[in-house]
């Protein structure tokens, strides 16, 4: 091959930068943001199968006026417009997904509007944020309205056959519990006549029919019998809504009150499994939010069986799967390093059961986890590894 | 298969290997009109030229002699004449001193030095050897190997470096694999000069070839070898250390601090020659690759050699490429000119094709923890690019910035995009020169004094950065 055959490089096109050259391939905060979103997918059809179209209503309110008010901020604030980095949206699912069903359109909006703006806006925007801007949104809410906040409302599914079926095998129980199977049996009926039109409530139901969610009825009556993972609660007169019984796989699968997201521990499994196996969580956070909970839970059981329900029961209740996977692991908020992670969830699974067993909160998440929040930048401080090769004992001989 | 110490380092990132030229044999590069030979290939004073312009000089005969201790020679890569001393691009951008060499075509070696015996020769005239043929650290830092073989701290082990983690480098895998044996006896000359007697070489676990040629000479000339996990950095010389002997070199010390002393292969190589034919260091190894090169592959380029005919000699590009750049993808420098010379220390010259070209618009940081998870040197390169970002240089250091190595793993990893490493290199930038600075006014102070000094500046004195 001759010299003039050989093409050399133009030197005008060269860019001169500083090491490195090359990125990971496929990172970047929108993408992360949209596997939040797909992984917040499972969780959100959960609550439409849980709670009817009214559930995709308030997912779609809430999502789109969070996504307007931050380009909304931007343009009172004269800066680039953020939205597309989708932070936003999911700010505003989180949110959706921790509302009570029946909540008014106009609470989504303003809870969206306190979300962003006071959660993250007034702080410069997302990674400048202390706390988790859509359980600022919540907070808000519930100290603000808390009636509609804790108006929590019957699961549009009926109960599942398996559980009639199991419910028969129970010839033993009391006959409270008896009382309750036959309403909840009879409720069956009426919803299968209702047939799949239940989904179809887009608008607030005036005669929703309103039910305490699982923790509520143990904050006011503890489970009086665990048998093969069935959940009795009392019957007693003066309260007489707490006539519900849920078995372990109704928590588990969500087929009960509560905020829309929260209810299903399967669906938000599958969505925190992803987000795990992509890496974009710690494992730490969930595992020891939801350990320190059990451990928790099943020392006050122990201790006093009558007053506290069983560790499985008290994990699977509220909202402690949401929090534990899609907040507290909340990458602006919570702790750089994984020991920090670790303390960080210790934290919050701490302050969540004082809450719960001993608070006037029937719950505890979302408390817990804005109070560690604020802990989290002394949490970094203090568990900043040493440099490789430090000596030991260098920092105090200075 | 020896992998009795595959250790772990803390960190590290495992980018595409790109590694294309692996199969390419080291070729033999034409002679060339001129060379363009810098007085400075080397960490430390420049060297001091010995011949006049217009004189006439054989194949390594000596150009410059070493300016100091902390310096090394250098020698001419043809016979020819010696031009006026100019000055031409360096790989950093910046414009550094140089010979002009034009060839005369009869490429006359000059009397070489009298072959020595690696393990027999007595460590001062092997050590003296090393001196006059003008060693210094090939893997890049460049830094005299003289002055690494003259450790003032008992040392017991020596590290061969065949990791070569850097995407794209094949250089030092090729010379592995083809001229294992002056590797191993430029490595049991360094032995005999320290009088060590554990010789590790360590490789990385994704060039068995490699692994197996040295294994199979690995009893003749008593060294281990060291299969190591693929990560990178695992060729920075503290995570080596570890990952072979599991000792780590305190903050802010020297491997001879943990009793080690470790050595690019290639510069194993030049030893190897310098002591067994007398020959001293004017050529290298170097690969020419990237996706943009016809043919990227592996040449023996003499020192002088510019990057455009090294290029050139890869078939040229298939289009034109967005990057030339000195090294590797992950620590090496961006050239602009292809005027640029080669020098003792390029391992490579990687070309990145504009599609390759990652500008990103950085965000703030999200505090995924990536970065600090990725930080071979457990370091906070999230806190760290926030404090330097912010001018607070006097916080950086507190956050350990002078701790870093630059490897650029968090930058790599930053799905921010934020230029972390970039930004620690400034804080490093500045603590250095506060430091110096309050040096120079210690040593100020401690002189006879005639009046009060200024003291040293405060932190928050610190210069503001330039504007971006």
């Amino acid at each position: 091959m001759s010299e003039t055959q050989v093409k050399l490089p133009d030197t005008n096109k060269l860019v001169i930068s500083s090491s490195p050259h090359i990125h990971e391939p496929n990172s970047s905060v929108p993408r992360i943001m949209k596997l939040v979103l797909l992984a917040l997918l499972p969780a959100s059809l959960a609550s439409i199968w849980v709670f009817g179209l009214r559930a995709l209503w308030l997912i779609l309110v809430t999502t789109v006026s969070a996504v307007a008010i931050e380009a909304l901020c931007n343009r009172v604030m004269k800066q680039k417009l953020t939205i597309g980095d989708c932070s936003a949206a999911v700010t505003g699912l989180l949110l959706a997904l921790n509302l009570p069903p029946m909540v008014p359109t106009w609470v989504c909006i303003v809870g969206a509007a306190f979300a962003i703006i006071l959660g993250k806006m007034v702080y410069g925007g997302l990674g400048y944020n202390p706390f988790n801007p859509a359980l600022v949104g919540r907070i808000v809410l519930l100290l603000a309205l808390p009636t509609i906040m804790t108006h929590w409302t019957k699961p549009v599914v009926p109960k599942t056959p398996t559980y009639v079926a199991s419910a028969k095998l129970e010839e033993n129980a009391s006959d409270a519990a008896k009382t309750a199977q036959a309403e909840v049996k009879k409720e069956a009926e009426d919803k299968k006549q209702g047939g799949f039109l239940q989904h179809f409530t887009w608008t607030r139901e005036a005669d929703a029919k309103t039910q305490a969610t699982p923790l509520a009825i143990q904050k006011q009556a503890p489970v009086q019998g665990v048998n093969k993972g069935y959940v009795v609660t009392s019957a007693t007169p003066n309260k007489p809504f707490i006539q519900t019984n849920y078995t372990c796989m109704d928590l588990f699968l969500g087929n009960i009150p509560g905020s829309i997201g929260e209810t299903s521990k399967l669906a938000i499994l599958i969505g925190g499994l992803f987000l795990l196996v992509l890496g974009l969580i710690r494992w730490q956070v969930p595992v020891f939010y939801i350990g320190t909970v059990a451990v928790i839970s099943a020392i006050a059981h122990a201790v006093s069986p009558e007053a506290y329900s069983p560790a499985l029961v008290e994990i699977l209740s509220g909202g402690l799967f949401f929090g534990a996977f899609f907040m507290a692991t909340d990458m602006v908020t919570s702790p750089l390093t994984k020991t920090g992670a670790i303390i960080f969830a210790i934290g919050c699974g701490v302050i969540n059961s004082v809450i719960r067993l001993w608070g006037s909160y029937p719950e505890g998440v979302t408390f817990s986890i804005l109070l560690m929040n604020a802990l989290t930048p002394l949490i970094d401080k203090c568990t900043a590894g040493r440099p490789f090769g430090a000596l030991p004992h260098k920092k105090e001989a200075k | 298969m020896s992998t009795f110490l595959q250790k772990f380092f803390y960190g590290g990132i495992h980018p595409d290997d790109r590694k294309v030229s692996k199969e390419s044999a080291i070729q033999e590069a034409p002679l060339f009109p001129t060379y363009t030979v810098p007085l400075s290939m080397h960490i430390g004073a420049p060297a001091k030229p010995v011949v006049k312009p217009g004189e006439t000089v054989l194949k390594g005969q000596l150009l410059a002699e070493a300016g100091g201790f902390v310096s090394a020679p250098i020698h001419s890569p043809t016979s020819g004449k010696v031009g006026p001393i100019a000055s031409c691009v360096g790989p950093m951008g910046n414009l550094i001193p140089c010979f002009t060499i034009t060839s005369d075509g009869n490429d006359t070696a000059a009397e070489p030095m009298p072959a020595l015996d690696p393990k027999e020769s007595s460590p001062a005239d092997l050590k003296k050897r090393v001196g006059d043929a003008g060693i210094v650290g090939m893997g890049g830092a460049s830094f005299p190997t003289l002055v690494k073989l003259s450790p003032n701290k008992p040392v017991d082990t020596l590290i061969l470096n065949g990791v070569e983690c850097e995407p794209g480098l094949t250089a030092d895998h090729r010379l592995m694999l083809e001229d294992p044996e002056t590797i191993l006896a430029g490595a049991t000359a360094c032995a005999t000069i320290l009088g060590v007697k554990n010789v590790y070489v360590g490789i990385e676990a994704n060039k068995p070839d490699a692994i197996a040629k040295m294994q199979s000479l690995a009893s003749k000339y008593g060294v281990q070898v060291c299969e190591l996990r693929v990560r990178y950095p695992q060729g920075a010389e503290k995570q080596l250390i570890y990952a072979v002997t599991g000792r780590k070199v305190p903050t802010g010390g020297l491997p001879m601090d943990v009793g080690c002393v470790v050595s690019n292969v290639g510069s194993c190589a030049a030893i190897g020659e310098a002591v067994l034919q007398g020959k001293p260091l004017y050529e290298r190894v170097t690969t020419v690759t990237g996706r943009p090169v016809v043919n990227p592959s592996n040449w023996r380029l003499r020192v002088g050699t510019t990057y455009g005919q090294a290029i050139a000699l890869a078939g040229g590009v298939s289009e034109d490429p967005a990057k030339i750049i000195s090294g590797g993808p992950m620590m090496g420098f961006t050239v602009y000119s292809l005027d640029v010379p080669i020098m003792k220390n390029t391992s490579g010259i990687l070309l990145l094709g504009p599609e390759e070209l990652h500008q990103f618009e950085y965000h703030p940081c999200i505090r995924c923890g990536r970065c600090n998870d990725h930080c071979p040197m457990q370091l906070m390169p999230a806190t760290l690019g926030t404090t330097a970002e912010n001018a607070r240089y006097d916080l950086a250091e507190a956050w350990n910035a002078t701790d870093c190595i630059e490897c650029g793993c968090c930058s790599y990893v930053c799905p921010s995009h934020r230029p972390l490493v970039q930004f620690i290199r400034r804080a490093k930038a500045d603590i250095m020169t506060r430091r110096r600075a309050a040096a120079a006014a210690a040593k100020a102070a401690a002189a006879p004094k005639p009046e009060p000094k200024p003291e040293a500046p405060k932190p928050a004195d610190a210069p503001k950065p330039e504007a971006k």
